[in-house]
């Protein structure tokens, strides 16, 4: 629809005319504020901890887990150096006694969500898939951060 | 020729006073919009309905996503 319209406005004098093709769902989608009757605190992005640990491919599992432990998460997902998202480990594999490399030990491809996703839609997701949490990326598979269900079942109640 | 342009694009022309409109319908708009944007739905679009528009400064026209 936006190019129809640039094009419309440049047959009408306009001479800097730009279509921002990829539209406001993909600035919701970088957790970038909305304004509206029905704006961003319905949205994931409101809910997101940004702070989730990270590690990479080549690191050793036990380096991660000895990461964590500090940190008091129980997660972890896998990201690449521009930040997209490749997989997360799980509790079992972080649990384990192994000395894998995170890439042997992840669980690959996980499911993601989006920032700009209805976080009542996300939260029936969850409780219908018995998920405690789930990723939220842009739309190009950067890691955003983490929803957990806990936080996004209290947001609703309000 | 109208620019297609990214989102990192968007917020360097909006530092630099560019205009933003939304073509989308008025509910979709008061639904939710990027801050500061107008809404002149692609249907309504003429001399008239762009009048407030500053011809001097940068458009940037949007809409939900690649529709």
């Amino acid at each position: 629809m936006s190019p129809r319209a640039a094009w419309r406005l440049e047959a009408l004098g306009f001479t800097q005319v730009h279509d921002y093709v990829a539209g406001k769902a993909d600035w919701g989608s970088a957790g970038l504020r909305l304004e509206g009757d029905n704006p961003s605190n319905t949205r994931v992005s409101a809910y997101v901890r940004g702070d989730v640990p990270t590690c990479h491919l080549d690191e050793r599992l036990r380096d991660v887990r000895q990461r964590l432990s500090e940190s008091g998460w129980d997660l972890c997902f896998v990201v690449n150096e521009q930040h997209v998202l490749l997989g997360r480990l799980s509790k079992r594999a972080l649990r384990s006694e192994d000395d894998a490399s995170v890439e042997e030990a992840m669980t690959p491809g996980p499911s993601t969500i989006r920032p700009s996703a209805r976080l009542e839609a996300i939260v029936e997701r969850m409780q219908r898939q018995n998920l405690t949490n789930l990723p939220v990326t842009t739309s190009d598979g950067r890691l955003v951060g983490v929803l957990l269900r806990e936080t996004a079942e209290r947001a609703l109640q309000g | 020729m109208p620019t297609p342009i990214d989102r990192e694009e968007v917020q360097r022309l909006l530092a630099k006073r560019a205009q933003l409109v939304e073509v989308l319908p008025p509910d979709e708009y008061r639904d939710e919009h990027l801050p500061g944007a107008m809404n002149i739905p692609l249907k309504t679009l003429d001399a008239e309905t762009t009048g407030p528009l500053d011809r001097s400064r940068p458009l940037i026209v949007y809409c939900y996503d690649y529709q």
